[in-house]
């Protein structure tokens, strides 16, 4: 566990309190990107508890954050020349939104935190500020309750925790709302093309051996050909799931995300097929089936990544997605292997 | 440009009768389906809600009403194969969404 944003340590009431650097360093950075494309994702947190920034005292506002390394060194480092304590809870190495999804970042949690590191006797007022995002796990109300803390709901991104404290802690309705712009969403497309790999690298190989079949038996030059044939629009259905879609995401005009992936599918195999035909007329037609249902499936999947989907919609675009998919597939599938023997 | 999913499908209730224009649900919804208007809680946009559950978990009167969970399609997969409910392994990231 990585330990160097600390800096010193504050002595208050005969405990030590570690303090931190509001700076991000070369090997935060390096972190960050590494996170981004999924190496050493799941080993990235820190230890809970209480951390001091600057050098905050009993009036020094209190912020919540999860021990998922990204989510603490966002706010740190909006958190630059504000002196302030940190609370981290124990999400897991969870960022905020997720982990309250799960409850880890929860009310539960948060009580927990606040009794171990006595913060009624490090602070002399009664107010906490959480990322909004939060409030998906933590009842303020319940918090209140039983701590005796007012939980105040910051914004949805830390780089806005500035203007919110000059705006009298109140987040205004801009810094309330989640988007998901273009490039929020071009960020994620890493994760994505990892998360997805090993299906294509088992599908591409199936199609390898499946090319060499046919009606004299088994080719080593045909599994070559067909196969790096299937490579290229089997990666086309790829790409257009996993990356083109989440980028165009708004700009493609259904609502389905499944669909949103078949429409581009349906353009790209259009295009391939016309510049580079398959050796039969049932293997160009394979492919309009094939690779939209590829195409269509991981886009699907990108609900879970995107900020707006709600898990009825979700289930009811599966409802159809699921039972088109496996049929497009199978359909393609049938039609290519004929197109083998003809 | 604005992100719109499907019409008519979530799950969100809200009581009237029950809510004293506090404005928490207001201020934790990160996609502004609520306003108060006259000390009363009004449902503005219902599509845009994406059932996170954070406003009815944060009305002190209990006035809101939604089954929250997590709209991605691998983790509903992976509960449907595991038998359990829809869980996301949360592997994306970013201090902007889930799963
Ligand atoms: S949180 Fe509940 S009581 Fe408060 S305004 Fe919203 S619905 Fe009304
Ligand atoms: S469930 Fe979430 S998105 Fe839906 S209204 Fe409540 S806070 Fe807003």
């Amino acid at each position: 566990m990585q330990t160097d944003f600390i800096v010193g340590s504050l002595q208050l009431n005969s405990v030590s309190i570690p303090v931190i650097s509001d700076f991000l360093n070369f090997g935060d950075i390096l972190g960050a990107i590494k996170a981004r494309w999924a190496i050493n994702r799941n080993n990235y947190k820190i230890n809970p508890g209480l951390y001091a920034i600057g050098k905050p005292n009993e009036n020094s506002n209190i912020f919540v954050t999860a021990n998922y390394k990204l989510s603490f060194d966002h706010l740190r480092k909006n958190l630059k020349n504000i002196d302030s304590w940190i609370l981290i809870l124990d999400t897991k190495g969870i960022n905020v939104w997720c982990a309250a999804g799960k409850g880890t970042f929860g009310t539960e949690e948060l009580i927990k935190q606040i009794q171990q590191t006595k913060l009624v006797e490090i602070v002399n007022h009664k107010k906490i500020i959480l990322p909004q995002l939060g409030a998906v796990g933590v009842s303020a109300h319940d918090v209140k309750k039983i701590t005796g803390f007012h939980v105040i709901y910051g914004p949805v991104k830390a780089s806005d925790i500035p203007d919110f404290i000059n705006n009298k802690f109140t987040a205004s309705r801009e810094m309330r709302t989640v988007f998901f712009p273009f490039f929020e969403r071009i960020k994620l497309i890493p994760v994505e093309i990892i998360g997805h790999f090993q299906y294509l690298i088992f599908a591409i190989a199936v199609f390898f051996i499946l090319a060499g079949i046919n009606s004299n038996g088994y080719s080593v030059d045909k599994a070559f050909d067909g196969g790096l044939k299937a490579m290229v629009m089997l990666l086309a259905g790829f790409l257009s799931g996993v990356a083109i879609a989440p980028a165009l995401l708004p700009y493609i005009p259904v609502k389905q995300f499944f669909m949103k992936g078949a429409i581009l599918a349906y353009i790209i195999t259009g295009l391939l097929i016309y510049f580079f035909p398959g050796i039969s007329l049932f293997e160009n037609i394979s492919w309009f089936f094939i690779v939209p249902a590829v195409s269509a499936f991981i886009a699907m999947n990108f609900t879970g990544t995107s900020t707006y989907t709600s898990l009825s919609g979700v289930l009811k675009e599966m409802k159809l997605a699921i039972p088109l998919q496996i049929i497009f597939a199978f359909i393609g599938l049938v039609l290519w292997i004929i197109g083998r023997f003809i | 440009m604005e992100h719109r999913y499907l019409k008519n499908v979530v799950t969100l209730k809200l009581d009237v009768e029950k809510c004293n224009g506090c404005k928490m649900c207001m201020i934790v919804c990160p996609h502004n389906v609520f306003i108060v208007e006259e000390r009363k809680a009004i449902i503005l946009n219902k599509d845009l809600c994406m059932e996170c559950g954070a406003c009815a978990k944060n009305c002190a009167q209990e006035a809101i009403s939604v089954k929250p969970g997590v709209g991605c399609a691998a983790g509903i997969l992976m509960g449907m194969l595991k038998g359990t409910e829809p869980t996301c392994d949360c592997t994306s990231d970013s201090g902007s969404s889930c799963c």
